[in-house]
């Protein structure tokens, strides 16, 4: 009796002071609480203070929005955010020829639509996302190639900036995921041949910078082809990229896995269900939700790797930014056009985290 | 054994283990275990932890894989053969100690995915299927649940229901009660008696001894892999033959 009165006093007094708080009390309590950290909180606010000012005088204050003479920005002292709008266009879209821009810019539309219909949980239904899929696939393949219905044809070589970057990612994703999953499947699997060969992959390929995987697949991979036999450069770097991101896709899926409870096959076994019913129905449903947060970080990371295609003299966005920023009259200003840059990826890269952050909640709460 | 299919009278074992053996490397769970079980017929296999009985009737649908001996369902060998393997367990149900339901999916999902994958129902048809068992087990109001949102007794029911929709020949059950809170072991011995008395054949694993009392035809006593001794429960209970036996009951009944 007492130990219970006794308890409930402890949570009364854990609970109810902090609930009524005053914001002086609030912050004597967080802030200024002893000498040490009342000295803490002055620094810390100094330096803050110190920061956002220098953002607000250079960046909004003295900065330069619009002009097409970078003769006015260099004689502001804030930033050139002009530059942005002034190169916009071969920072986006690199070398692909200017009078046909509005060809990928319909072009993402068309992707960003079929993205977000596809992430949506209410629409995963495969008889609806399948030709969905194809005709996105095709009309982005008339767009960007061109060469049919009187557009000008585009060669990949001349493919660049936010598209690129964008066909890379999905690409990577969507070649590089099933490859991860068969990957970590074949280092459990009961057959001793593909242990091994799963094993020997991952470990031989994650051993590796990805950009030694890049150089194979770009200089050293055609000398292995028939005479008069080519793969496009542009497919071959992102099977390059994909491969090296279901490598280590794999070994975080492989952790998935292991964390399923052998009483999952056995009860499979037991309604004798194949190995391939019991792995897509039971067993990967469970492990990919398990490892979903590691899942996330490698697609994020994936993303910021498409910038890679440098070495083969693709201007993705980053590329193409610093080709453009080359030009002597706007050189200056690269610190604006790079900060635009990861504006970009952050956008993308924060949309992703937050969406998997969704889906977590949606998991947790058993909607899907 | 092979030609016993047609012409063999009902009294037919309809599963049979003659002589059967197998080793965890050199310890032997297993020691030249015999046991025929007719249709209809219900046994309950008792014994001391690590006598071998759970390893017993993991070796009938070949959850474990017995090293010696034979094994016979409905006149099917036990062997590598998957297509045996299959066909065995498609006449098995089996419950286990941990339930083992499907987490990821509600429960009405756990019963009719064996029956649209392996028997290609269609999904109306699996789900009617899976209502009535779970009407049988006393719990449709949760068919739309997951499993994880119910108690361990109305797991234990759900996965009953599961092995059920699979319309099976035979029960195995691996201490089904084991897991459970004490509140909750009526509600599925309940559940079992039930199915008992629909002639169900049943092989149960159990500390129950009430149950083996009023539901057993025969009951066994296993001790370091051996089966001890095996008797219809008046005699198990009132004059057991072996002293191991003795010792047991005197330890378990007294509690």
């Amino acid at each position: 009796m007492t130990t219970a009165s006794s308890q409930t006093r402890l949570v009364t007094a854990a609970y109810d002071p902090l609930a009524r708080m005053s914001a002086a009390d609030w912050l004597k309590r967080n802030l200024f609480s002893s000498v040490w950290q009342t000295l803490l909180t002055l620094v810390t606010a100094a330096v803050l203070l110190r920061f956002f000012w220098f953002v607000l005088d250079w960046g909004v204050i003295n900065a330069v929005w619009v002009t097409s003479d970078p003769d006015v920005c260099r004689a502001a002292t804030g930033a050139c955010w002009a530059v942005i709008v002034e190169k916009h266009r071969p920072m986006l879209f690199g070398l692909y020829p200017y009078d046909e821009h509005w060809r990928l810019v319909l072009m993402m539309v068309i992707y960003l639509v079929t993205v977000v219909v596809s992430l949506m949980p209410r629409n995963w239904n495969l008889r609806f996302l399948v030709p969905l899929w194809l005709v996105a696939a095709v009309s982005i393949g008339v767009l960007m190639f061109g060469g049919v219905l009187g557009l000008r044809y585009v060669p990949t070589s001349e493919w660049g900036g936010l598209p690129l970057t964008m066909l890379l990612f999905t690409g990577t994703v969507l070649f590089g995921m099933p490859v991860a999953v068969l990957l970590a499947l074949g280092r459990r699997a009961p057959l001793p041949v593909a242990r091994g060969v799963s094993v020997v992959f991952i470990e031989a390929l994650r051993g590796v910078p990805l950009i030694t995987i890049l150089f194979v697949a770009v200089n050293v991979f055609p000398l292995f082809l028939p005479a008069g036999v080519q793969v496009d450069k542009l497919l071959r770097i992102t099977i390059g990229i994909a491969i090296f991101f279901a490598c280590y896709q794999a070994e975080v899926i492989r952790g998935g896995l292991q964390a399923i409870p052998r009483g999952q096959y056995e009860a499979a076994a037991s309604l004798s269900l194949t190995y391939w019913q019991t792995t897509s129905r039971i067993i990967l449903p469970q492990a990919l939700r398990i490892c979903l947060p590691a899942i996330t970080n490698h697609i994020i990371a994936a993303m910021k790797n498409t910038s890679f295609v440098i070495i083969i003299g693709l201007f993705d966005i980053l590329t193409a930014t610093t080709a453009v920023m080359q030009d002597p009259l706007w050189r200056k200003f690269y610190v604006e056009a790079y900060l635009f840059v990861a504006a970009v990826y952050l956008f993308f890269g924060y949309a992703l985290s937050l969406y998997a952050r969704k889906v977590e909640k949606w998991i947790a709460s058993g909607r899907i | 054994m092979s030609q016993s299919t047609s012409t063999q009278a009902a009294d037919a074992p309809i599963i049979s283990l003659h002589n059967v053996s197998k080793w965890y490397g050199q310890f032997q769970v297993l020691c030249a275990v015999d046991l025929d079980v007719r249709k209809g017929e219900r046994v309950v296999v008792c014994g001391p932890s690590g006598s071998g009985k759970s390893t017993l009737i993991r070796c009938i649908n070949r959850l474990e894989v017995h090293q010696e001996g034979r094994i016979f369902v409905k006149g099917l060998e036990m062997t590598d053969n998957v297509k045996n393997i299959d066909a065995i367990r498609r006449n098995i149900g089996m419950v286990f100690q941990n339930f083992n339901l499907f987490p990821h999916l509600t429960v009405l999902e756990n019963l009719t995915l064996g029956p649209m994958l392996t028997r290609h129902m269609k999904k109306a048809d699996a789900e009617d299927l899976a209502m009535h068992f779970l009407r049988k087990v006393r719990i449709p109001e949760q068919a739309r649940k997951y499993p994880l949102q119910l108690s361990g007794g109305q797991q234990q029911r759900v996965a009953i229901a599961r092995s059920l929709c699979m319309e099976p020949e035979i029960m195995l059950f691996d201490e089904p009660t084991s897991a459970l809170d004490p509140e909750m072991i009526k509600e599925v011995l309940d559940t079992m008696i039930e199915l008992a008395e629909s002639g169900m054949t049943m092989i149960v694993v159990t500390h129950e001894m009430g149950f083996a009392r009023t539901v057993a035809d025969n009951v066994v006593f296993m001790a370091d892999g051996r089966m001890v001794e095996s008797a219809p429960p008046e005699e198990f209970f009132g004059n057991p033959r072996e002293e191991r036996t003795r010792t047991f009951l005197d330890q378990i009944l007294k509690h």
